[in-house]
């Protein structure tokens, strides 16, 4: 009978009282019979609700122009899937949809490494050594906590343009990366680690790399890869940044990108391009999020609380 | 807490933190350092020297109306987004949590929007209300109501708010559904025992025992709608008409960026950095609290 999801009990752990040996009568908490019905009825109009803009982008992304210009357009998939997506994927309009695909991509996993790795490497570093400046140290990471990159981007951007990292990967990544989150999450991690352990590695004569490298990391794997879930997707969506500093289109995101497509002026947007572009800037990171959703639920919960 | 086991060694520890001190100190510090010393400058016409000014931005900002405006549409919007997404997610989360089988096929349906970038939202609420070619503002045509969101206030603020709602679900509805199973059932069982309907129970019961993942949504949600929608806002309405979408993000952008006016936008970040780390200090105690509790 306890059949309840196994994620719950990875995003609360301290569930109460498991379910009763024998069940209530019908109806009193769970629903059977017609209030099953409803409840089931009532969900599906909400994922009704959450998927209609997808669905309606991917018919759209299947007619012709003309099937949208003259509203009301159909709510079924037409027969140019085909011919949209490769006119998106290789001309695009102002670049290949594959180019901005590749760029999102490198810095959405130069983003999710790159946080990756250097704040394991800091909190190891705090959490493992006393050196002069820990303290300090510890502070100044702590007050970035939440500062999002919105509120400082004409200074960042400056700083970036000084830099001649404008149009450049590195100028996309580099300042996502400067927040301090991740390192808190591993040093509350390496906290819990038996102190044993690291006890052992020094009787036994381990220098601290070796001890990092053959210990900590391994026991860190499901923590990165629920980190890295989260981060890809925070990289991937990215919006404001890559619209400041990327004015040349062979260097634009695919998120940032689809805005570029529509038209200035009053020409009508090419809607069956721009919604297939839509479509595959949605697959990536829907893929991450489904494929990956137990280590998801897990990053999410860890790295908000 | 400390460590008691640590390793020796000065070099080594300093040369680990390296990559983040420097990151930071040259993408964050510095900057924000930046912004609040231009705040307190204003640059010649010709950009050549800055003359020091004082607290001059600031009094310029909060006596500018279309500043104040933003501040009351911020308030307005985030209100408005909090309110859908986490009414929305709550009212499903309630349902699933009373399935015995199948709350995770529903999780796993919902999980999506998530997953979608708010500026991707916006494009696809945009299409659906477009003018021109918008579907659903064909039907409401139809049915004798003319949706223009490109001319009306209400409609523009109506749009914004739903298409960064929407988004917005699958977060909340995740950690609903967690807190609800996380409520012990007994208590749950006991009450039903005892006659009390389902709305008494919801009540007097299951809601009280939400209230630490309903008040920590809430703090999050506030700082999502205050910043991460600028996608939205951007690609649906870019702040019009007349600025009736202009929350305090997108002012930074447009004044700053646009409008090239670096002490005002200066100022206005400062001012952003604030209201942020109220927040920040909110979650925190709410943390401790919890800690504690």
């Amino acid at each position: 009978m306890t059949d309840r999801d196994p994620l719950a009990a990875e995003v609360a752990p301290k569930r109460g009282t498991g379910r009763p040996a024998r069940p209530l009568p019908d109806g009193m908490v769970e629903r059977r019979g017609a209030g099953l019905w409803l409840t089931h009825l009532g969900l599906i109009v909400g994922v009704a609700f959450i998927f209609f803009p997808i669905w309606l982008a991917f018919v759209a992304s299947t007619v012709e122009q003309q099937a949208i210009v003259r509203p009301p357009m159909p709510l079924l998939p037409g027969d140019q899937l085909w011919e949209n997506y490769s006119r998106a994927l290789i001309s695009g309009i102002n670049a290949p949809v594959a180019l901005m695909l590749a760029n999102s991509a490198v810095m959405a996993l130069g983003i999710a490494l790159g946080k990756i790795v250097i704040s394991l490497l800091s909190a190891f570093a705090i959490v493992y050594f006393r050196f002069p400046g820990r303290r300090v140290f510890f502070w100044l990471i702590f007050l970035t906590l939440m500062l999002p990159v919105e509120v400082r981007i004409v200074p960042t951007y400056e700083v970036v343009a000084n830099f001649g990292m404008l149009n450049s990967y590195s100028g996309l990544i580099l300042p996502l990366i400067a927040s301090a989150t991740a390192t808190f999450l591993f040093r509350q991690f390496f906290m819990t680690v038996p102190d044993e352990l690291a006890e052992a590695a020094r009787v036994d004569g381990a220098r601290p790399m070796r001890f990092f490298f053959d210990i900590l990391l391994p026991m860190s794997r499901t923590n990165m890869a629920a980190l890295f879930v989260i981060l890809f997707i925070y990289g991937w969506n990215q919006y404001l940044w890559p619209l400041l500093i990327t004015t040349d289109p062979s260097m634009n995101t695919i998120v940032m990108g689809i805005r570029q497509m529509f038209p200035s002026g009053d020409d009508i947007a090419n809607w069956p391009v721009i919604m297939a572009t839509s479509i595959l800037a949605m697959i990536p990171p829907v893929v991450v999020v489904i494929g990956m959703q137990r280590l998801f639920i897990r990053g999410l919960v860890e790295s908000e609380k | 807490m400390e460590k008691r086991v640590t390793f020796k060694g000065i070099w080594l520890p300093l040369l680990l933190v390296a990559p983040q001190i420097v990151i930071t100190a040259v993408f964050f510090f510095y900057p924000a350092g930046q912004a609040v010393w231009q705040s307190l400058f204003i640059p010649d016409p010709f950009g050549l020297s800055m003359q020091y000014v004082g607290l001059d931005n600031f009094r310029f900002l909060f006596d500018d109306p279309f500043y104040r405006a933003s501040f009351v549409t911020t308030a307005v919007f985030s209100i408005l987004v909090t309110a859908v997404s986490m009414g929305v997610a709550l009212y499903l989360a309630v349902l699933a949590d009373r399935l015995i089988k199948g709350s995770g096929t529903y999780r796993t349906l919902l999980i999506w929007p998530y997953a979608v970038a708010p500026a991707v939202a916006g494009v696809l609420w945009l299409f659906m209300f477009n003018t021109r070619v918008g579907v659903v503002t064909w039907y409401l045509g139809l049915l004798g109501y003319d949706w223009n969101h490109v001319l009306n206030d209400g409609e523009a603020m109506g749009l914004v708010v739903v298409a960064s709602a929407w988004g917005r679900i699958s977060y909340n509805f995740l950690f609903f559904l967690a807190g609800l199973q996380a409520i012990p059932r007994s208590v749950i069982e006991a009450a039903a025992i005892d006659g009390a309907r389902f709305w008494t129970r919801f009540r007097t019961i299951v809601f009280p025992l939400l209230s630490p993942t309903t008040f920590f949504l809430l703090v999050v949600n506030i700082v999502y709608a205050f910043f991460e929608t600028f996608g939205v806002i951007h690609t649906i309405t870019s702040g019009g008409p007349q600025q009736a979408t202009t929350i305090l993000v997108y002012k930074v952008y447009s004044d700053g960026f646009v409008g090239q006016d670096l002490g005002s936008s200066a100022a206005q970040s400062v001012v952003l950095l604030v209201l942020v780390s109220i927040l920040t200090i909110i979650q925190f105690r709410y943390i401790e609290r919890r800690v504690h509790y």
